[in-house]
Formats: C-alpha cells, structure tokens, sequence
C-alpha cells in the first residue's frame, strides 16, 4: 500500500471510530429516556411497568366518555378490540377526539386496568392514524381472524 | 383536458432532466463545449416545463376540476379562492410538485447566475442538479402523480382542505421551508463538480458560500414561520415539539449552519476544504432525509401524511444512491484537496474548528433522538418514542457551549490572535451581563431560576459582545459615523445574525421558564380573576362563514379595573369535513403575549377556557427574523456583487 492511500486509510477509519463512539455513548443515553408503547392487552396482561412514563393507543370505545360537570376532567376507555383500559385525563383534548376514533394517550398507569395521562393526541386529519395504532388493530384483527378459523375447524370437526 | 397536459409537462421534464443529468457530465469529461453549453438551456427548459405543469395543477383546483383525484381530495368548492390556490400543496403529490419545481427554479438561477463560472463547473453543477432532478420527478411520475383521474365516477364535490391548513402561516411556511431545503442542493451539487474536478479553489468557496447563504436564510425563515404557526394554530400555545418532522427540518438548519461558517474559512483562508465538501453533501443528504421522514409515515407525528411503504422505500433507494454515491466520491478524491493548515491554537480557524464540533454535536443529538424510535422498532421491536425529557438538556448541553464561544470567536483574527487581549474585556462583559440579567430576571419574575439565568446572561453578554465589536472596529476612523459606515455588510450581517440568535435564545429560555397556564370554568356574565387579570365573559355567537361555522366567546379582560382587551377566541366547524378547530384569541406584545382558547363546552352554557401568560414568546421568531436579515445582508456585500473575479493574491488578512 503506497504511502499516501495508508494515509487516507488511516484518517477513514480513525474518524469512523470517533463517531460511531460518540453515536453509542449518546444511545445508550437516550434509552433512558425512550417512553414506550403498548397496546391495551400487553397493559392488562402486565407487561407495561407501572410508575414510568407510556404510550398507549387504541380505539375510544363508543359510550365510555364520561366528562366532568365542572371542570376539565374526563374519562373514558380505549381498546384494541381484546382489551379495555380506562384513561383518566384533566386537560383539553384535543379537537379531533370523538368516539369510536384512534387515540394515544402519555402517562403513568394507576393501576393495571388505568392509565393518568398527561397529553392526549388524535388523529390529525381524516387519513392519518398513528401507524402504532394501526398496527395495534391490524395484530388484534388478524388474531381474531385466526381464533375464528381454529373454532371454524373445530366446528368442522365436531359436525 | 388541461391535467393532461400537466401530466404531459412532467413527463417532457422527467426526459429534459434525464438529458440534464447525463451530456453535460460527458461534455465536460471529454471538453466539448456543445454539450456543456446544453446545460444552462436544459435547466432553463426545466424550470419553464414544472412552472407549466405547476400552473395546469393550479387550474384544475381553481375551476374545481374533481375528476382529478389530487383535487377531489384536497378541495371543495366552497373553499374560498386564495385557498384553493394554496391547497395545490396541501397535500403529498401536489407540494412534492412545488418541491421540484422550486428545484427547477434554482437550476435555472444558477445557469442564469453563474456566468463567471468556469464552463466545465457550470455543467457539472447544473447535471448534478438534473440527475436530483430525475429521481425527484420519477417519484412524482411512478408513485405520486398529482394529475391522476378518479374516471368515471367523478365526486361532485371535493372532500375539502384540512382546516389546519386554511390559515396565512400554512401558505407561506411550505414554499419558505422548500426554498431552504432544495437551496441546499445547489450547494451539494458544487460539492460534487468540486470533488469531479479534484481542487477546491477560494473561487469554489466564494460562489458556493452566497448560495449557502440564501438557502439557509429561507430555511431560517421557514422553520420561524412554522414554529409561528404551530403557536397560533394549533391551540397549544408551544411554539416547539421536538416533532419528528420539525426536527427533520432543524437538523439541515444546524448542519448548513456549521456550513455557513467553514465555507468562511475556505473562503479567507482555503482552509478545511474537504471538510466543508463532506459538510455540503451531509447538509443536503439531512435534507433529503427530512423528505423520508415526512413522506413516508415511518414516525408518528402531526405532520406525517398517509402511510405509503412504497414511497418510503423509493426516496430510502434515492438517498441510498445519492448520499451512497457522494460519499463514495467523496473517499475516491478528498485527499486531493489540499488545505491551507497554517494557522496556530489562537485563530479564528480553530474558533471555527470549535463551532463546527459543538453545532455537529447538537445536530447529532436531534438525529439520534429522532431515528432511535425507528432504530428501536427494527432492531428490538420496541414502540418507544423520545420527547423533550430527552431533547431540552442535551441540546442546551451543547447550545450553551456554542453561545459561550461566539463572544470570542466572532472577533478572532485569523491565523494569529493573541487571548490574552480578548479574555479580559469579555469576562468584564459576561460579569455585567450576568449582573444585568439577575437584576431583570428578579425583578420580571418571582423566583431566580439557575438556568433562566444562564441563558439569559450569555445571550445578553453575547449581545454586549456584538456592540462592543461594533465600537472597536469603528475606532481606527476620524469620528465614530465614518467608522460605522466602513464597516462591511458581511460583518454587520454576522453582528446581526449573532445578536438574533441571542434575541431567540433569551425568547425561549424566558418563555419555558416563566409562562403561565391556567385552564378556568366561566359562565356567560360571569366575571373570574386570572392572576392580576379580570376576565369578564359577555356573550357567545355563531357565526356562518364561507366553508365553516363559526362560535365565538366574548372575553373583555381588565387590569386593576381597567380594560386591557377584548379577546374572542373560537370553534370553527366546518361543514364539508365536519372537522372541529379551535381558534385562539391573542393578545401580542413585545415583551407578553396573553392567549386565551377555549377548551371544550361545560354545563349550563359555561365554558373551559384556557388562559396563557407567555412573557417574550415573539422573540423566537424576532430573532430568527434577525438572522435571516443578517444572512441577506452578508449576500449583499459589495464582493458578491463583482462581476468578474480578479484574482486573489495570496490569503488577505482581514481581522
């Protein structure tokens, strides 16, 4: 290798090294600080640690919505079509909330079954839903599905 | 009719941009002048095609044209003429077409604007230009076409503008944002002509650097714009998120930013050539990632439009390619840049050295913080995401830093320059800038705050700095008027832009720390005090406007029993989509904005409302206002302005 191209090598790799240790340091930083998302069913079943800041998404189930008389307080649940988990929020929500819509709410669980959020965000506009909750639902949908078929064959076999 | 001949416009432009893309680079390599005189009419050819199709967009929107799918979703005919001018980018396909058409306009500045220009750098940059113009205009052609019919069931009326975006901030902030983000192609495709040529002369850097400037100024501009909007609109009353999307727009601001400043050091002094090229290409590569990021509907944010894998992928093949291939360049011939290292430990070159590490470390700190929820999705499928907890201390980590180092930086000689004679007079600066800043900040607010304090203090001693500089290189003439007028524009522009970034600094610090929000039950005649305000509700109206139906609250506020003024804010509906918008009432001034939106309906016809007190809010956008002037006025300098460069001897010193 002529002089000149160690060189150059040399001044690659020396500066691949620095940054991608600047990239790690900073990663293993921000995982303190990643708020994670889970669906309803992962709540309910306890995967979703109690006392730390989540995300959780689903459908608001229609009826559930129970507002305050004089104030801002609200309640109501959202669903990813197996389970149901219950919001509790004193803030506005936002213009775009209404039943039957996606939703993802930040904040700490109370318990299994609740959550306190802190921000409330819908959908914002007509097409757009947090690709979270569409994945949520397309995963419970295709469960469903799969749970009809095997007590379809079961049926089958049974007639 | 006329969407077809939109549609037939884009094609024509897709196979002038292939030309583009393709002889010119042939006629340089092989010095044939033909070929590379072929450039600066292609790009003109170019920019009159997209202007063409752009136009028959726009008249299919104004005459309501809903056999046209791109209209039919994003119109309607109750929407009111000024919008339906501006829905044309409203969506996905309509401002990627604004996207390549303000590209286009930029090729044809640059072969309108670059006579000076050696004929072989000429066509390399306007192909460069060309080649991005392809994969921009296929996309739009393969998987967003804009000029696609809904035959033969036509709606019979449009589906309507999302209400978000029928608002002045909306029409101006996309077209500013663009202008900046495509701006920075320019700057990459003289990065590349550069490295084909393997020399980097001060030439290179003396054209590439008002260029940089420009876009940098609309990019400064539009992201103030948003932020502006985001506040007014969005009924919130942030005026930042840490959004996955403004985010991707912030990251090419840092990174043309740390531009800005080396392409200074090429300039003056040829030094860190290879550096400011790899800056260049990183620059619009963030860019283009900011693209990805928008378009694909890959992060959850506000601004992502519908999900499209298909569009993901091809712009990830294109940045791929494009960044892929300038890197690769890049590795093949940065060594033959050779750079001008005389300078010592005490220069304004390591002043900039400085700047460049501290404004890269913040820029990675936003693309860590914004690619994590994805690198965490497809390495450990983990949904997370990361918002201001993260953010806030780890980007003033290195932004206080940054502040820090403008007051000596920005009057380092270059190559030598001695401390000791700098240090002195500036700690007597930051002393009194610290002292003027308690003083004010306990006098403004309550309670002293450490942080408050900090920033505060290094944008004021910073702004204290700026005046100084401006006495002591005033000083060498017969009176102090004839010193301020030989003072050069470039530098009144960077004492401008430097005081700006201060102005928002204090303008954001202030407003995180001490602004007030208050949700508060009113009834209609009911009167509720607000910290020291009254606010009286005197009634509530609906309104019926052009496309939607407006509620409105009469607030009177009063101070001490005096009227301070009447604020009503609303709920618009709006009829087609039926979507529901809140419209807040704004109190401005210079130094307090007070801001009141209502909330949602309570019993017995009273309200939620929500109540702000935002000391210093306009000052964000003051100062990135302050900036953008500073860069036009850099632009502006007399050098720029030459027609024909004579040629420099040797390396001025200017201090």
């Amino acid at each position: 290798m002529k002089a000149h191209r160690k060189k150059k090598l040399i001044t690659i790799l020396s500066s691949l090294v620095l940054l991608s240790t600047a990239v790690g340091l900073l990663l293993y930083a921000i995982g303190d600080y990643a708020d994670a998302f889970y669906e309803p069913r992962r709540v309910v079943n306890g995967d979703a640690p109690l006392n730390k800041t989540i995300r959780v998404g689903g459908l608001v189930t229609t009826g559930s919505v129970k507002r305050s008389k004089d104030s801002l307080y609200v309640e109501f649940d959202i669903t990813d079509n197996e389970e149901v988990i219950t919001i509790t929020f004193d803030k506005s929500l936002p213009d775009l909330f209404r039943e039957g819509q996606g939703i993802m709410a930040e904040g700490k669980l109370v318990d299994r079954k609740t959550l306190k959020a802190t921000k409330v965000l819908a959908k914002h506009d007509e097409k757009y839903m947090p690709p979270e909750i569409a994945e949520t639902l397309k995963k419970s949908h295709k469960d469903g599905v799969k749970k009809m078929e095997q007590q379809g064959e079961k049926q089958k076999g049974r007639y | 009719m006329i969407p077809e001949l939109g549609h037939f416009f884009l094609i024509l432009a897709l196979v002038n941009a292939v030309i583009l893309g393709t002889l010119p680079f042939y006629g340089a390599h092989t010095q044939h002048n033909g070929l590379m005189r072929l450039a600066s009419k292609a790009a003109i050819g170019q920019f009159i095609l997209l202007l063409a199709s752009y136009i028959c967009l726009t008249i299919a929107f104004v005459q309501d044209d809903f056999s046209v799918a791109y209209v039919a979703n994003h119109s309607n005919t109750l929407l009111p003429l000024r919008y339906k001018v501006t829905a044309v980018w409203g969506s996905h396909e309509g401002s990627l077409l604004l996207w390549i058409m303000i590209l286009a306009a930029w090729m044809a500045a640059v072969a309108l604007f670059s006579k000076a220009l050696t004929s072989v750098i000429r066509a390399r940059v306007l192909a460069t230009l060309g080649l991005i113009s392809v994969g921009f205009v296929s996309f739009a052609l393969f998987t967003s076409n804009p000029f696609e019919r809904v035959l033969p069931f036509i709606p019979i009326d449009g589906a309507d503008l999302n209400p978000l975006l029928q608002d002045f901030g909306m029409i101006v902030h996309p077209p500013m944002l663009y202008m900046g983000f495509v701006g920075f192609s320019v700057v990459f495709a003289f990065a590349i002509a550069g490295l084909l040529q393997g020399d980097l002369d001060q030439k290179w850097a003396k054209w590439a650097r008002p260029w940089t400037t420009v876009a940098w100024i609309f990019l400064t501009v539009g992201i103030a714009l948003g932020s502006w909007w985001a506040y007014y609109e969005l009924g919130w009353g942030g005026w930042w998120f840490w959004d996955p999307v403004e985010n991707a727009s912030f990251m090419p601001w840092l990174a043309g930013t740390a531009l800005l400043h080396s392409l200074a050091a090429t300039e003056k002094r040829g030094a860190y050539k290879s550096w400011t090229v790899l800056l260049a290409i990183l620059t619009f590569s963030l860019s283009l990632l900011g693209t990805f990021l928008v378009r694909s509907g890959v992060l959850t944010s506000v601004h992502a439009f519908a999900t499209d894998p298909e569009r993901g992928l091809f712009i990830l093949t294109f940045l791929g390619l494009a960044v892929g291939g300038a890197l690769a360049l890049y590795a093949w011939q940065f060594d033959k840049l050779k750079s001008n290292n005389n300078y010592t430990l005490v220069s304004k070159e390591i002043a900039i050295v400085l700047n460049n590490v501290l404004l890269f470390s913040s820029l990675l700190v936003v693309l860590l913080g914004t690619l994590y929820p994805l690198l965490a999705d497809y390495l450990w499928g983990q949904k997370v995401s990361i918002g201001p907890p993260f953010f806030d201390p780890y980007f003033s980590f290195f932004f206080a830093f940054i502040l820090f180092l403008i007051p000596f930086g920005q009057q380092m000689n270059w190559k030598q320059d001695k401390l000791s004679k700098v240090l002195m007079p500036q700690l007597a600066l930051l002393g009194l800038a610290i002292i003027i800043s308690s003083l004010l900040l306990s006098w403004l607010a309550s309670e002293l705050l450490l942080w408050p304090v900090v920033g505060v203090s290094l944008s004021l001693w910073l702004t204290l700095a700026c005046l100084a500089y401006v006495v002591k290189l005033s000083k060498n003439a017969s009176s102090f008027l004839q010193g301020i007028k030989k003072i050069r524009r470039s530098y009144w522009g960077m004492l401008l832009a430097h005081t700006g970034l201060a102005v928002t600094t204090i303008g954001a610090i202030v407003t995180t720390f001490y602004s007030i929000e208050k949700d508060v039950r009113i009834e209609p005649q009911q009167t509720v005090a607000v910290g020291e305000l009254d606010i009286y509700f005197e009634k509530f109206d609906n309104f019926t406007f052009e496309n939607y139906i407006s509620s409105q609250a009469t607030l009177k506020v009063s101070e001490d029993g005096d009227h301070l003024v009447t604020l009503k804010p609303e709920k618009r509906r709006y009829r087609v989509s039926g979507q529901l918008m809140t419209e807040a009432a704004i109190h401005p001034g210079l130094f307090s904005d007070l801001y009141i939106s209502l909330a949602q309906p309570l019993e017995q016809g009273a309200w939620a409302i929500k109540v702000y007190y935002k000391p210093f809010v306009r000052w964000v956008w003051l100062g990135a206002l302050l900036m953008a002037l500073g860069g036009l006025l850099a632009v502006s300098d007399k050098r720029y302005r030459q027609k024909k460069f004579t040629k420099v001897k040797g390396y001025r010193n200017e201090s």
